[in-house]
């Protein structure tokens, strides 16, 4: 029998974390995911867990004492948010280029400049190209589904893994959840057992070499290649945690698709805003419909696009912006998927949520209304576009109702 | 096993004759004083005990990990500059955890090496964290004094007045402005149970010893090794050994150690030689012996004096610095 209870996102990866009984965790305090490691240490405090917790000096050493426990063999996992995955930029690259499966938790918060402690998806997106698997979530009970098939993906496919979830927005709120028994998760994530690691006596192991134009290339390849096996692994470990729980996971999921005519996609915990509106749109009889992306790296691509192909046009929901000039990371990888299919549909950019910035209904509602505009007149207008942005000299500024604030 | 200064003899013969750790074939400068650092440190193993060393990216990493060769026989590990504090934490906590739940039974020693820049510039924080923590680990920096892997560029650890390439020597430039951090004495301040400073001299008992109580004595060790690098301190390769000698009988690099706090000289000059007598033999102070800059030759003399009297007050008294 699964356990019910109530519990933050935060309490929730935490409590995950302690079932899958890592060897080491090292992790530095940054809101809003401080509170997995103070969790961790609670659990390690009352003998719940028997890991190793380093409280180092800074993320970078968080993940660079990830680096050394797993190159030395054991399962090694922390959590971030924000600056702190931003210090440890350079490292994720050498993580995933030593193919270890480090596990980390990442609670999204906007990158600083200005700063700011709320939720958007620019640290992880930031780091889309270190060569991490990136998993995302809707909710704590995903989260926690998340976190635990993390780690089985991360050591079958002998790559890092980002678990992310909304900063504040499910990191913070409580709701009902359902657990699995300790020794059921045991036995699902197993014993790490890699084939070599430093500590292997009878066989010294040398990591991380100073890679020479004859080889770098070869490691780079292997890596994409790893990124690209990684796929099947992800789509398993899924259905066998569906044996185990009946919830079902995918890449992404679809609502209300099947005959939809225009539809969102959108990653994180939106998508419950999301869904609202959708239904309530088809109360009113409009056939809309939602994709919520859960596995960003490896990107899917063909599944993604053929569910895409099922509308005329399709809003693509960036939590964070580029700077491209050409709109955001999801936009451009999900419309880039698009490009070789016959019949594919509008796909029109909104950035939203930037630094916490509440995202409605109604707006999802209104970006609803924008897309059957499309859909009747065929005229997808400026296809790179903002939503709640508070500024009257751009076109996409919208009156929030207060007076003289355009100074601000 | 633990260090007894009573019952140990060093034997230079014994010493060379144990297997090499570090092989040969490597690509460091003939001259360098990194390899020879880490020969020395890696010697004071006992033999049957097995390792993890981590390094630092500098020229050691470069020139010893080119993939698809490794010089260690040891187990390696590299992952950036500034980290190599931090990844032996993790190596070590690595150790303890899987040595708890019966997965490992050999017993290993946990060493990192370090340039200069990557320990006393930018690996300071990564380091004072682990010693902070109190890792079992020894925490080596190869101090050549200056950033020597990406071309001579000054570090915080560059002696005053040193021609370096981003502190050239110049009709308004005399080098280097700024005297040497005193990295030893900041891991001093981090109370850990065994520190010193030494270099490859004489018949290399001073480094031997310092690796050996640094290796066995338990908790976090630092050992700062004075390893001169021919290339940015211009000279023969053949006059390495006398440039060491000539750094601790100037007292420029003072032989000390720090044990569970009682600092203690462990070489003293029978006479102190001239500052003069080292920098005379590097092309880096030429510049120092032109008419008209005698100055720079007294103030650091002056410099050295007041730091050698500093070190001597420490080692008189029992009491920090």
């Amino acid at each position: 029998m699964s356990i019910r209870d109530r519990m933050s996102g935060n309490e929730a990866v935490a409590y995950a974390m302690k079932q899958v009984i890592p060897d080491v965790m090292g992790a530095f305090p940054i809101t809003p995911s401080t509170e997995i490691p103070q969790y961790f240490s609670d659990y390690i405090a009352n003998g719940e867990v028997d890991t190793e917790f380093v409280a180092v000096e800074s993320e970078h050493s968080a993940m660079s004492v990830c680096m050394g426990a797993s190159a030395a063999g054991a399962r090694a996992v922390t959590a971030t948010s924000s600056a702190g995955l931003a210090y440890m930029w350079e490292l994720l690259y050498v993580v995933s280029s030593a193919r270890l499966p480090v596990t980390m938790a990442v609670v999204n918060r906007a990158l600083t400049g200005p700063i700011n402690i709320n939720n958007d998806h620019s640290d992880s997106m930031g780091a889309r190209d270190s060569g991490w698997i990136q998993i995302y979530a809707e909710t704590n009970q995903e989260v926690y589904d998340n976190f635990i098939q993390g780690i089985v993906i991360a050591e079958k496919c002998r790559l890092p893994v980002m678990i992310c979830q909304d900063g504040f927005i499910t990191s913070h709120g409580v709701s009902n959840i359902e657990l699995v028994e300790d020794d059921k998760v045991s036995k699902f994530v197993g014993e790490y057992a890699p084939e070599n690691y430093l500590l292997k006596h009878e066989n010294p192991l040398a990591v991380g070499p100073y890679g020479v134009s004859p080889y770098y290339m070869e490691v780079k390849r292997q890596q994409a290649q790893a990124m690209k096996d990684s796929m099947p692994v992800i789509k398993q470990t899924a259905e066998k945690f569906c044996e185990m729980t009946d919830r079902d996971y995918g890449f992404f999921e679809e609502y209300m698709m099947d005959d939809a005519d225009v539809a969102l996609v959108v990653i994180g915990s939106s998508a419950g805003t999301a869904k609202e509106a959708v239904d309530r749109l088809r109360a009113e009889n409009k056939k809309v419909g939602m994709i919520k992306l859960r596995v960003f790296r490896p990107f899917p691509r063909i599944p993604l696009s053929r569910a895409m192909c099922k509308v005329k046009a399709v809003a693509i929901m960036d939590k964070a912006e580029s700077f491209s000039n050409s709109g955001g990371p999801l936009f451009n990888e999900a419309r880039n998927s698009l490009y070789d299919l016959s019949g594919k549909p509008y796909a029109i950019n909104y950035i939203y949520g930037l630094g916490g910035r509440d995202i409605t209904v109604e707006d999802f509602y209104d970006i609803f209304q924008d897309l059957y505009v499309i859909y009747y007149t065929d005229d997808p207008g400026d296809v790179y576009r903002y939503v709640g942005v508070r500024d009257s000299r751009f076109p996409d500024a919208v009156d929030l109702g207060r007076e003289n604030d355009n100074d601000i | 096993m633990t260090y007894n200064s009573e019952t140990y003899k060093y034997d230079l013969k014994r010493e060379v004759e144990k297997d090499e750790r570090l092989a040969g074939g490597h690509r460091l400068c003939a001259g360098c004083g990194a390899g020879i650092a880490v020969r020395g440190v890696l010697r004071a193993l006992e033999p049957g005990d097995k390792a993890v060393i981590t390094n630092a990216t500098s020229c050691l990493e470069v020139s010893t990990f080119m993939y698809p060769y490794t010089a260690y026989e040891d187990s390696y590990i590299h992952s950036a500059f500034e980290n190599a504090g931090a990844v032996t934490s993790g190596v070590e906590t690595a150790y303890r955890v899987l040595k708890k739940k019966g997965k490992i039974k050999d017993n290993f020693k946990f060493i990192a090496f370090g340039g200069d820049g990557g320990t006393y510039d930018i690996g300071l924080q990564s380091l004072s964290g682990a010693m902070e923590r109190g890792h079992d680990m020894v925490y080596v920096c190869y101090d050549n004094e200056a950033y020597m892997n990406t071309g001579i560029q000054r570090s915080s650890a560059t002696p005053r007045f040193a021609d370096a390439t981003t502190t050239p020597v110049g009709s308004c430039s005399p080098g280097k402005i700024q005297n040497k951090k005193n990295l030893t004495e900041i891991i001093a301040a981090h109370n850990i149970p065994y520190l010193a400073q030494t270099t490859p001299f004489g018949n290399f008992r001073d480094l031997h010893e310092k690796a050996r109580k640094a290796l066995y004595t338990e908790g976090p060790a630092f050992l700062n090794i004075l390893a001169p690098c021919p290339r940015g301190w211009r000279y023969e390769a053949e006059d390495f050994a006398e440039i060491c000698r000539l750094a601790v009988d100037t007292c420029v690099w003072p032989l000390y150690e720090v044990d569970h706090g009682k600092w203690k000289l462990t070489y003293e000059p029978k006479k102190k030689l001239p500052v003069e007598d080292f920098l005379s033999r590097q092309g880096r102070f030429r510049h120092m012996f032109r008419k008209g800059n005698e100055w720079m030759i007294e103030e650091t003399q002056q410099y050295i004096d007041a730091q050698w009297n500093r070190l001597l007050r420490a080692v008189n008294t029992g009491k920090d610095v």
